[in-house]
């Protein structure tokens, strides 16, 4: 049983996206993405201002078996990135909503007009499977 | 659906994430694949391979089938339970398998197949032993657990009978013995010493409670993989198929061109690419960035461009390995090559595997 906060919205790709008090907007990979992928041993974060599209590969997180993209959740520029993934990496496994944030975005459009699946609706998305 | 080995049920109560592997259903980890790992590197862990083929060869000709099916020659065996590893090579020297054959009698010698290739491994060599008069049996009624790691030994032994006990703690590497119901053998595909043990089928559950009990971690495919590849060891499909022969995949040391009037099947192929020279040779690399490895990325190297065929992150290591197959003239340890990651050139430097043996970090990091 994964976890899914409710403060945040969700990719159908497995990303969440959450809206600061300063209007970024902070990205990472569920629970539910980080238990599927198993121990992450690199993360590839993008570039800081670098512009994405929705839907752009923009990072990528590997576990000991495999490599996969991240998704930009929502269409910006990228003015943050987490630093402290390149040395440990398994911070998006033990703690995917926190301390495992990817990357912060500055919005091109408000968050509320993406086509991102509220909590529970991601929440009965991750349970199918 | 996949085939499913007797411990399928278990597997799942422990909680496994089961993937399908070579047709059958198998546990890739029950959690953490790095620490599954390091329990094996450290103290002991186990295997569910019972997916892999026992196959056992009776009559009195087998020695002489053996002698000419197998790249290696059997009659390097003079002790019963030693063990030999091998290819299994098509007329023109493509791998068709890598496997380990037991001599336990003259007439009687027992061969350990992969699991993706058994049904065509059984084809090739029923064919083949037809005008030997042999008995060629898969043997459906075995189990096979790996017990792997320093306390491997010591923990299984303590299931077994005292006499048994030590018969089993008294086996040289690479060799095994009937204990009873069970064949235990020192072999294993982790770089680490331990035990393969052939059991009933009916008795395997059981056998893998007590281990459990002992705390033997369970271990999936995930933690098999990345220990065999510390280990140097190659992947059936992976870093050899038919498409590629031994001398290409670091596999001259089980090549047994002597005696030279052994007519093995693929000899005159693999005669003929030793006499040419050059072609490719199969590596290791230790990737100097941090970044990792996969199978199939291009290796440019000096002489030209090669591929990576195993890549993972290496938990002892906390670094990338792979094994590659490169141009010869870049095969040599100590070069520098590129590995093409999603458009970056990382360097990554030519090592003679084993990376890791015994717990023990064996490449210059």
């Amino acid at each position: 049983m994964s976890n899914v906060p409710t403060d945040r919205k969700y990719a159908r790709s497995h990303e969440w996206a959450r809206e600061e008090a300063d209007g970024t907007v902070q990205v990472g990979i569920s629970d539910h993405a980080q238990q599927a992928l198993g121990d992450l041993v690199f993360v590839e974060v993008p570039e800081v201002g670098r512009q994405l599209q929705q839907g752009d590969a923009c990072a990528v997180v590997e576990s000991v078996k495999a490599a996969s993209d991240v998704y930009a959740p929502v269409a910006g520029t990228v003015v943050a990135v987490n630093e402290a993934l390149s040395q440990s990496p398994e911070l998006v496994n033990q703690d995917p909503y926190k301390a495992g944030w990817i990357m912060r975005l500055k919005p091109s459009a408000p968050l509320a007009g993406a086509d991102l699946l509220e909590a529970a609706d991601y929440a009965t998305l991750a349970e199918a499977g | 659906m996949g085939r499913r080995t007797p411990l399928y049920d278990q597997h799942v109560a422990l909680g496994a994430r089961m993937v399908d592997f070579g047709g059958w259903d198998m546990p890739v980890n029950y959690g953490s694949q790095i620490e599954e790992h390091h329990a094996v590197r450290r103290a002991a862990g186990m295997f569910d391979v019972s997916h892999m083929c026992v196959i056992d060869v009776r009559g009195a000709r087998a020695a002489e089938f053996l002698r000419m099916l197998l790249a290696n020659d059997i009659a390097r065996l003079k002790q019963p339970g030693k063990a030999l590893y091998s290819c299994m090579l098509r007329e023109d020297a493509g791998i068709l398998d890598d496997l380990i054959v037991y001599f336990l009698d003259p007439r009687w010698y027992r061969v350990v197949v992969n699991a993706g290739t058994r049904d065509a491994d059984l084809a090739w060599m029923r064919e083949r032993a037809q005008t030997f008069d042999l008995e060629v049996r898969e043997r459906k009624d075995l189990a096979m657990l790996a017990v792997q790691g320093p306390e491997a030994r010591s923990r299984l032994a303590s299931l077994l009978t005292p006499p048994d006990a030590r018969s089993a703690l008294g086996l040289a590497n690479f060799f095994g013995a009937q204990l009873g119901e069970w064949f235990v053998a020192r072999t294993g595909y982790t770089g680490e010493d331990g035990f393969e043990v052939m059991v009933p089928t009916d008795g395997v559950g059981e056998l893998w409670k007590q281990l459990l009990g002992l705390a033997v971690h369970p271990c999936g495919l995930g933690a098999r993989d990345t220990l065999r590849l510390e280990a140097g060891m190659n992947l059936y499909g992976n870093d050899m198929d038919e498409s590629t022969q031994p001398l290409e995949s670091g596999l001259e040391w089980t090549v047994a061109f002597e005696p030279a009037d052994r007519a093995f099947v693929g000899r005159a192929a693999l005669e003929a690419a030793r006499d040419a020279g050059g072609g490719r040779k199969l590596v290791g690399l230790l990737l100097e960035d941090r970044a990792i490895m996969r199978s199939h990325q291009r290796v440019q190297t000096s002489a030209g461009d090669g591929t990576v065929t195993s890549g993972t992150f290496s938990p002892t290591l906390a670094r990338s390995i792979a094994l590659a197959r490169v141009p010869a003239a870049a095969a040599g340890v100590g070069g520098q090559v590129q590995v093409d990651i999603r458009g970056k050139l990382p360097s990554a430097r030519v090592v003679k595997p084993p990376f890791v043996r015994h717990g023990r970090i064996l490449v210059d990091l």
